[in-house]
C-alpha cells in the first residue's frame, strides 16, 4: 500500500493531537485530579499511536505506547501525578513533536527515544507488578449480564443441542490495530455459531475504545477445544479462554441483570452524550490553501469585470442592464464574503502554542506567570495567521523577560507574586487587534530616552519634545534594547524592530502603551484580509490613485487660501488642529499641462497613523470602490508611498497609496 | 551547442535579439499608468490581462534617448525568474534561428563593452545584438 497519500493527513492530524495533548497537559497541571483531562490526553495519545503504527513509524509508535501506558495508569489511579511525571510527559511530547517534524521534512521519523522511554518505564516500573496481578483477575471474572430476550434465545439453542460458551480473548499488548484484530476474532467465532453478546459492545470495539480483552458469549455445537484452537491461530492474540456455561448460571446472570441494567443505562446515556457532542462538530474537508488562493485570484478578476460592467451600465443607462448588474453585484458581494470567510482561521491556531511556551520560559526565568488568553476564536485571514506567529512569540517573550519583574521585585513592589500576561484578540471594524499586555514594571521613559540618545536614534533636542507614545515607539527601532542584561530569551536588540517590520509588511501597525510601574500593552492592528480592500479613488491631474479607507479620517474641500506656513512647512488648520499638508502632485511629481489652475477648489483627504494626521491634497475625489490589491511585481519595490496597484473598471491600472509613508 | 531561437527587434537603426524562451508575448501599446518616483526608464505599469506589469523603455535603458511611440511600437513581454516585465521597442522584425557559429562574443572584438550584452549574431548583412535579460532586469530590484 502506498502510504504517501496518507502522510500529509497523518502529519496534520498528529499535529492536531499533539496540540490537544499539550493543551490538556497544561490543564492537568492546574487540576491534577481531573480524570476527564487525563482521558482526553489518553485518547489523543492512543490515536496518535495507532496512526504512527499503521504508517510504519515504529519509534514513534513505541514512544507513544509507553506514554500511553503511563497515562493509562494515571487514568486508573494507579499512579499519582507529580511534577516529575509531568516533566517526563512533556519531554515525551516534545520528542514526538520533533519526530513528526522529521517525518514532515521527509525523514523516517527516527529519533533517540531510549532515554525518554526508560524514564517512562521507570515511572511504570514500581507498579507494574500490580498491573500483572490485576489483569488475570479481570480475565476470569465473568461479567455476564443477560436480558430476557437473550435468555430465550439461549433456551432455544440449548434445545437444538448447542452449548453456550463464554470466550475471553486477550489481545497482544503490542497489537496496533486492535479493532481489526477484534473483528477477525468475531469473524472466526461466527463460523462456529452465533454470538449473542460481546463485552465491550461492538460499537466500542469498532472505535477501538477497549482494553486488550474482549469477552464473547457464543452459541455453538462445536467443542470447546476446537474453538479455542481456531481463535489462537489468529495472530497477535495472547490468550484465549473458553468456558462452557450452564443454564443455571446464565439464569442467575439474567436475574442480576435488572440491577446492572440500570448501570448500563447510565453508561449508555453517557455514550449518547458523547456521541451528540461529537456530532456538533461540523463536517469539514481539508482544502489545499493554494486552491483557495487560486479561487481568490479568479474571484478578483471577476470583481474587476464587475467594476467594468457597472461602469458600462451607468454609461448606457439601460435599466435592464443596470438591474442585471446590480443583481450580479449583490451576489458577488455575498460570494466575496464567503470566499474571504473560507480563508479565515481562528487565531486559536497560533495562540494554542503559547501557554506551553510561556510555561517553559517562565520556568527558565524562574518567574511565576499566569497567561490569560482572550478572544482566541477571533478570525483572521490564513496568510496573516501564518505570519503573525513569530512576532507574537517575540512580544510574549519580551513581556515575560523585560515586562515582568522578578518574583522578588514584585513582592517588594507589593504586587501579586504571580505576574499576569494577557493575550487578547478582537475585531473592530475592518481590523483585528491583538494585544499583548503585562502587569510588570512598565516602560521607563527616561531609560528609553537615554538609550535612544546614546544610540543616536534621536538627538537631545528632539528627545525633549517627544510624547510618551513616541518615546515608547523608539524601542521598536532597530538596534535597541533597554535590558541591562542580555538574556537567552530576549534583549539582543534584534526583535522588536523585526516585529515592527513584519507587522507593517502585513499592512498592520503596532503601538505601545505603558504606565510606569503598572505594566505595558503592545497593540497590533491587522487588516482582516490582504487581497481586497475598500478604498477612495482620487484624481491628481489626470492620474487616478486609490487611498485605503482604513487610514482615511475625513475628506473635505480645500482652497489655497486656507493654507498657512509654520517654519516653512505648509499646514492647514483643521478642526482646531494644525495638520501638515502633503501635495500629492509634488510628492508624485505629477505632470500637469497648465499650472494656472491652482485657484480651483481642491480636496484634502485627512489620513491618520496612530495619533498623527496629515492632509493629502488631491484635485478631485471620484468615489469609493472595492479594489483588488495587486503587487507591482518583484521589479518595482520600495517605491515611495506606493503599496501596490489595482485594476479599475475601465481596465486601467491605478496605484494604491500607502499613507503611512506620507505621515511624518 | 544547439540552435538558438531569438525574437529580433529594432531600436533606431540597431537590431537586437532576445531568447525566445524568455519572451511571453508581443503587445501593441496599451494605456500605461505612470509610476511616480521610479527610474526614468520605467514608463509605468500596464494591465496585461489582469496582471500589473511594469513597462521599461528599452531605448532609455540602453542610454539611447526616449522612444517616440509610433504605429510599429511594440511591448515585448518577458518572464525571467517569475518577474514579468514589458519592454518598449520600435519594431519587432521576426523570429530567427541562430546556428552556434553565427554567434560571436564581443570580448574578442573591439566593440565597447556593455554589461547588457556579450554576444553578437552575424546573419549575412545583419548584426543582431543579443541582450541578456537577467542583466537588464537586475539593477532596479535592489
Amino acid at each position: 500500500m502506498d502510504l504517501n497519500n496518507y502522510l500529509e493527513l497523518f502529519i496534520e492530524e498528529s499535529k492536531e493531537h499533539l496540540q490537544t495533548i499539550n493543551n490538556e497537559l497544561l490543564n492537568l497541571e492546574t487540576e491534577p485530579e481531573n480524570l476527564t483531562i487525563i482521558n482526553e490526553i489518553f485518547r489523543s495519545a492512543h490515536t496518535l499511536k495507532g496512526m504512527a503504527g499503521s504508517m510504519g513509524f515504529e519509534d514513534l509508535a513505541s514512544l507513544t505506547h509507553e506514554m500511553e501506558n503511563v497515562l493509562d495508569m494515571l487514568r486508573n489511579s494507579k499512579l499519582k501525578i507529580n511534577s516529575e511525571i509531568m516533566d517526563v510527559i512533556f519531554k515525551c511530547v516534545d520528542l514526538i513533536e520533533k519526530m513528526v517534524d522529521i517525518i514532515e521534512q521527509g525523514g523516517d521519523g527516527k529519533a533517540d527515544v531510549k532515554d525518554v522511554v526508560m524514564k517512562l518505564t521507570l515511572i511504570q516500573d514500581p507498579s507494574e507488578s500490580i498491573l500483572d496481578n490485576y489483569e488475570p483477575k479481570v480475565n476470569n471474572e465473568a461479567e455476564l449480564v443477560l436480558d430476557e430476550f437473550q435468555l430465550s434465545v439461549i433456551h432455544e439453542a440449548k434445545k437444538t443441542g448447542n452449548s453456550v460458551y463464554q470466550i475471553k480473548v486477550t489481545l497482544d499488548q503490542k497489537c496496533v490495530m486492535k479493532s481489526v484484530r477484534a473483528f477477525i476474532v468475531f469473524q472466526t467465532a461466527e463460523e462456529f455459531g452465533e454470538i449473542i453478546q460481546s463485552s465491550p459492545p461492538v460499537e466500542q470495539i469498532e472505535e477501538e475504545n477497549f482494553e486488550h480483552s474482549i469477552s464473547l458469549l457464543l452459541l455453538s455445537d462445536r467443542s470447546m477445544q476446537e474453538i479455542q484452537k481456531q481463535l489462537l491461530n489468529i495472530s497477535e492474540i495472547k490468550d484465549v479462554y473458553v468456558s462452557e456455561k450452564t443454564m443455571q448460571y446464565l439464569e442467575d446472570c439474567a436475574s442480576n441483570s435488572s440491577v446492572d441494567n440500570l448501570k448500563n443505562d447510565k453508561s449508555i446515556d453517557q455514550e449518547e452524550l458523547n456521541a451528540s457532542k461529537k456530532k456538533q462538530r461540523s463536517k469539514t474537508i481539508r482544502v489545499d490553501i493554494d486552491k483557495l488562493d487560486q479561487l481568490m485570484n479568479l474571484f478578483s478578476e471577476l470583481i474587476i469585470d464587475r467594476g467594468r460592467m457597472e461602469q458600462i451600465s451607468r454609461e448606457s443607462q439601460n435599466t435592464q442592464l443596470t438591474e442585471a448588474v446590480e443583481h450580479m453585484t449583490r451576489i458577488s458581494t455575498d460570494l466575496q464574503g464567503l470566499i474571504l470567510n473560507m480563508r479565515m482561521v481562528p487565531v486559536e491556531q497560533v495562540f494554542n502554542r503559547f501557554p506551553r511556551m510561556v510555561r517553559d520560559i517562565a520556568k527558565d526565568l524562574d518567574k511565576k506567570v499566569q497567561l490569560i488568553v482572550e478572544g482566541q476564536d477571533t478570525e483572521l485571514d490564513r496568510t496573516v495567521i501564518d505570519e503573525i506567529g513569530d512576532p507574537l512569540v517575540h512580544l510574549l517573550r519580551n513581556a515575560l523577560d523585560h515586562g515582568l519583574e522578578s518574583t522578588k521585585e514584585r513582592i517588594s513592589a507589593k504586587k501579586d507574586e504571580e505576574g499576569k500576561v494577557t493575550l487578547k484578540a478582537y475585531h473592530s471594524g475592518n481590523n483585528v487587534f491583538i494585544e499583548v499586555s503585562d502587569d510588570g514594571k512598565g516602560i521607563d521613559r527616561e531609560k528609553v530616552l537615554n538609550k535612544a540618545i546614546e544610540r543616536g536614534v534621536v538627538s537631545k533636542e528632539e528627545a525633549k519634545n517627544l510624547s510618551d507614545q513616541q518615546v515608547y515607539s523608539l524601542i521598536l527601532s532597530s538596534g535597541f534594547s533597554t535590558a541591562d542584561k542580555i538574556s537567552d530569551i530576549s534583549g539582543r536588540g534584534v526583535g522588536l524592530d523585526v516585529v515592527k517590520t513584519k507587522i507593517e509588511s502585513l499592512g498592520g501597525s503596532i503601538s505601545i502603551n505603558s504606565t510606569f510601574g503598572q505594566g505595558s500593552t503592545f497593540s497590533i492592528q491587522l487588516p482582516l484580509t490582504l487581497s481586497i480592500i475598500y478604498s477612495m479613488l482620487v484624481k491628481v491631474a489626470k492620474e487616478t490613485y486609490a487611498i485605503p479607507f482604513t487610514s482615511i479620517v475625513e475628506i473635505t474641500k480645500f482652497s489655497k487660501k486656507q493654507e498657512t506656513t509654520i517654519h516653512g512647512e505648509r499646514v492647514i488648520q483643521f478642526r482646531g488642529q494644525v495638520v501638515p499638508l502633503v501635495f500629492l502632485k509634488e510628492v508624485f511629481q505629477v505632470p500637469t499641462d497648465n499650472s494656472n489652475n491652482s485657484n480651483e477648489d481642491m480636496f484634502i483627504v485627512i489620513v491618520k497613523k496612530g495619533n498623527q494626521s496629515t492632509a493629502l491634497v488631491v484635485d478631485s475625489v471620484i468615489g469609493q470602490q472595492e479594489i483588488v490589491l495587486k503587487s507591482l511585481g518583484g521589479y518595482l519595490n520600495n517605491l515611495l508611498a506606493i503599496s501596490g496597484a489595482t485594476i479599475l473598471g475601465n481596465g486601467e491600472v491605478a496605484l494604491i497609496i500607502d499613507p503611512n509613508q506620507l505621515i511624518q | 551547442m544547439s540552435i538558438l531561437k531569438i525574437v529580433a527587434f529594432t531600436i533606431g537603426n540597431e537590431e537586437y535579439g532576445l531568447n525566445i524562451n524568455q519572451v511571453q508575448s508581443i503587445e501593441r501599446i496599451l494605456p500605461i499608468t505612470r509610476v511616480p518616483n521610479a527610474p526614468s526608464y520605467v514608463k509605468g505599469v500596464i494591465n496585461l490581462r489582469g496582471h500589473v506589469t511594469p513597462i521599461i523603455d528599452l531605448r532609455n535603458k540602453l542610454n539611447m534617448g526616449e522612444t517616440e511611440f509610433t504605429d510599429t511600437t511594440r511591448i515585448l513581454i518577458t518572464m525571467d525568474e517569475d518577474v514579468e516585465l514589458g519592454w518598449i521597442v520600435d519594431e519587432t522584425s521576426d523570429v530567427i534561428d541562430l546556428e552556434p557559429e553565427m554567434i560571436q562574443t564581443t570580448s574578442s572584438s573591439s566593440v565597447n563593452k556593455c554589461e547588457y550584452f556579450s554576444e553578437i549574431a552575424k546573419l549575412e548583412e545583419r548584426l543582431i545584438i543579443l541582450l541578456k535579460l537577467s542583466e537588464l532586469s537586475k539593477d532596479i530590484a535592489s
